[in-house]
């Protein structure tokens, strides 16, 4: 047991560091460009992040009849304000989200039973940041609020399933020396964008400018390459250090 | 002496995977909950992190 607690210590750690520097990217890139599109959102919808105000909720209805782009968030739930309160989650929910990635990450990186340091551990970031972003962002790209898309179920299971069919992918890419195995593994990598991610309605625009988009998935997709090889090559140099 | 060298290596990668298997759908869990969730709640806290980490949203 031991083992397992010093895998959630290692990935504590880094998840805390590597959430704390992704927030102050995302502060400084993403985060204006969502607030930004959330104007175009509320402007033509009645949602908001506010907690809901007696006048939104007495607007809800009008709303759920107009040609939304999509029905999501009910109005009436807990919603943090905007400001310092919404940072905090953000920061929280980043740091979670580095932890959770860095408990997958390093016991994956165990279970391959090498040796690590922080360039093989950068190595095993990039492919996360492959399986992660990259593959399925290449079919949904990353999205501000008010882009059309296809219903949220249909869109997670392709998600997933272009996550894992990725990962099995550059599994038998690094672990398997065959040709056979690399002719499964382009065809794994390949298969969830020949079946296709599902896509928005059709006929919906986005709320916000196409401009506005582009470059929101440049900056999330650097921001995203940043997480990764931090996430990465920490996990390594720490592993490292307890394997010496 | 060779049953017993057999049975000590695959304990010991057993006892090398387990830890780092639980670690992985542990992970999984965390990842699943904070950036799948179909709360609403637990959506609006992490919003702009799902938006920024491209997980769909909405």
């Amino acid at each position: 047991m031991s083992l397992f607690r010093s895998l959630v210590f290692t990935s504590v750690l880094v998840g805390l560091i590597v959430g704390a520097v992704v927030t102050l990217a995302q502060f400084l890139g993403t985060t204006p460009l969502i607030l930004a599109a959330e104007v175009y959102e509320t402007g033509d919808e009645t949602e908001s992040h506010d907690a809901g105000t007696v006048a939104d909720t007495a607007h809800g209805h009008d709303a759920a009849a107009s040609t939304e782009a999509h029905d999501h968030h009910n109005a009436d739930a807990w919603a943090p304000a905007d400001g310092i309160e919404r940072t905090a989650y953000t920061l929280a929910a980043n740091i979670l989200t580095a932890i959770g990635f860095a408990l997958v990450l390093n016991g994956l990186m165990q279970i391959s039973g090498r040796q690590s340091d922080w360039r093989s551990g950068l190595i095993w970031g990039l492919c996360g940041f492959v399986v992660v972003m990259l593959a399925p962002g290449f079919g949904l790209h990353p999205e501000l609020p008010g882009t059309p898309a296809a219903p949220l179920f249909e869109r997670q299971v392709w998600w997933v399933g272009t996550a894992l069919s990725t990962t099995a992918g550059l599994a038998l890419l690094f672990f398997q020396r065959k040709p056979w195995a690399a002719a499964a593994a382009i065809v794994l990598i390949a298969l969830p964008h020949v079946i296709g991610a599902p896509l928005p309605p059709d006929g919906e625009q986005a709320l916000a400018p196409e401009t506005m988009s582009h470059r929101f998935v440049v900056i999330a997709t650097l921001t995203s390459l940043l997480f990764w090889a931090l996430l990465g090559s920490l996990s390594g140099h720490l592993r490292r250090r307890r394997e010496a | 002496m060779s049953v017993n060298t057999i049975t000590a290596s695959t304990s010991s990668a057993a006892g090398r995977i387990a830890p780092a298997l639980l670690s992985v759908f542990f992970g999984l869990f965390i990842v699943g909950f904070v950036g799948f969730s179909p709360m609403d709640v637990v959506h609006n806290a992490a919003h702009d992190a799902r938006h920024a980490n491209a997980f769909p949203c909405h």
